[in-house]
């Protein structure tokens, strides 16, 4: 075998890339599991049926924002009939109050930064 | 015809997989057995085709240069175009992988109007060609989101690079539109031009339909027919801390997803697409030029008895002292 130091170390090299994902948990000493969140108490609905909710709700606050402000349309009706305003932080929030304990959990789980907060202000974790 | 065997195949396994994750006993299958067993059969494949090219003999140092080798010291040498230490050779190497320098002079051959031969630069091949490969590896990259814990922060970065333009929600990716429109291309190339047409085989289709396949089921899961990302997440995690899991409710497209991607997998190490391992083993590109300061020594040779010039020279050493002839070794 020609070369055959360096096409070993190219193979563990190539090994050890591809296999990543197998040591670096343990590597980083990551504790792997899936984020629980904190449901608000006493209410049972969200504007949406939860599955909806939890697959659309990015495009649910992104038409609220086209709604709400650029055609003034602050009221929606939910699929169990109450009307709510179109409000990320006084509708979702007055809820869902803490960010951290809800948004941020399953926003870091996969990675994903919305872009909500480069305007909104969060409000203060734990404050009702 | 050829190409039409390909879609035929990738269609009815895209069917398959559809079906098989409408049934609850076959999800196991299809998001645990087969992403390992097509994970194994990558890694054990590409072992041991590189040890394969590695055991294969070398008679001669065969590089292929385009410029001038080192020569005598008035004459500019090129060593990216001839290298002759092995750091010139990492950096021409190192441009053939990562920019395609030696598709980038792709000429194409015609007859112009008048019947005569024509020979003219092509960078389109190349530049679709860097436009597929590049957003897959991006593609790729973005995708340890899911399958690693805590996700490191350059994930995250060029992630929110590919979505530069903040477009739509959720936020489109450039990527997502390249790496179609790249394949798109090398598809049509195939299909409209006569010549690529006739030097195509089914193995060549089929490795783009699979890909497209697979950035349609994508694309489609993060736009229109959504799955439960933190249940994606538990799953892929799960496969890679070597303790299953299969969360309810992740859609059939996911399904069909990772099974075309387990089949791009298993299929890798057996197929054209092996040129990932492979480019690292070109015999044209990955050999210095020093042939004339260097012997290479063909494993093929007969062994022929040889008397060197110093053993003659040792031979012969009184003779040649008494005839007063000049002696290298003096």
């Amino acid at each position: 075998m020609y070369d055959a130091g360096k096409i070993l170390a190219g193979l563990v090299i190539f090994l050890l890339l591809v296999t990543t994902p197998v040591w670096w948990s343990f590597a980083m000493g990551a504790e792997v599991r899936a984020p629980k969140l904190v449901l608000p108490e006493g209410r049972r609905a969200c504007v949406l049926p939860t599955g909806e909710m939890k697959a659309t709700h990015m495009e649910l606050l992104n038409r609220w924002r086209d709604l709400a402000v650029r055609h003034g349309d602050r009221v929606m009706t939910t699929w169990d009939g109450r009307k709510v305003r179109r409000s990320l932080t006084q509708s979702c929030l007055g809820c869902h109050t803490d960010k951290d304990k809800f948004c941020d959990r399953c926003h870091d789980y996969v990675a994903v930064t919305p872009y909500c907060w480069d305007c909104h202000v969060a409000p203060r974790g734990g404050a009702s | 015809m050829r190409a039409f065997q390909a879609l035929v195949i990738v269609a009815v396994l895209s069917g398959a997989a559809t079906l098989a994750a409408g049934v609850t006993a076959m999800r196991p299958v299809l998001g645990i057995v087969l992403p390992y067993l097509a994970l194994a059969v990558f890694l054990a494949g590409m072992v041991a085709r590189v040890v394969w090219w590695a055991r294969s003999p070398v008679p001669f140092k065969i590089t292929t240069v385009c410029g001038q080798q080192r020569s005598l010291p008035f004459l500019r040498r090129q060593p990216l175009e001839s290298p002759f230490t092995g750091w010139q050779v990492v950096g021409r190497m190192a441009l053939e992988i990562l920019l395609f320098r030696s598709l980038f002079r792709n000429t194409r051959t015609e007859l112009t109007p008048r019947k005569n031969l024509a020979y003219q630069p092509d960078k389109l091949l190349w530049a679709g060609a860097l436009a597929f490969h590049w957003s897959f590896l991006v593609i790729i990259l973005r995708h340890l989101r899911l399958f690693l814990e805590p996700v490191p922060r350059m994930v995250g970065i060029l992630e929110s690079v590919d979505g530069f333009f903040q477009l739509a929600v959720p936020t489109f990716l450039l990527t997502d539109a390249v790496i179609v429109a790249a394949l798109l291309y090398l598809l049509a190339r195939r299909l409209f031009n006569a010549r690529v047409r006739y030097v195509s085989l089914a193995a060549d289709y089929l490795a783009l339909f699979l890909l497209l396949g697979i950035a349609g089921t994508g694309i489609a899961m993060r736009y229109f027919w959504k799955v439960d990302l933190v249940s994606v997440k538990e799953l892929a995690l799960g496969l890679v801390t070597l303790r299953p899991v299969l969360p309810e409710g992740v859609g059939a497209i996911f399904f069909v997803h990772l099974f075309l991607v387990s089949v791009l997998f298993a299929y890798f190490p057996f197929s054209k697409l092996v040129h990932m391992g492979g480019v690292f083993l070109s015999p044209t590109r990955n050999m210095a030029n020093d042939n004339r300061a260097r012997r290479h020594v063909n494993p093929w040779n007969h062994p022929v008895p040889v008397h060197t010039y110093e053993e003659w020279e040792e031979e012969f050493h009184d003779k040649l002292v008494a005839c007063g002839l000049p002696l290298d070794k003096e």
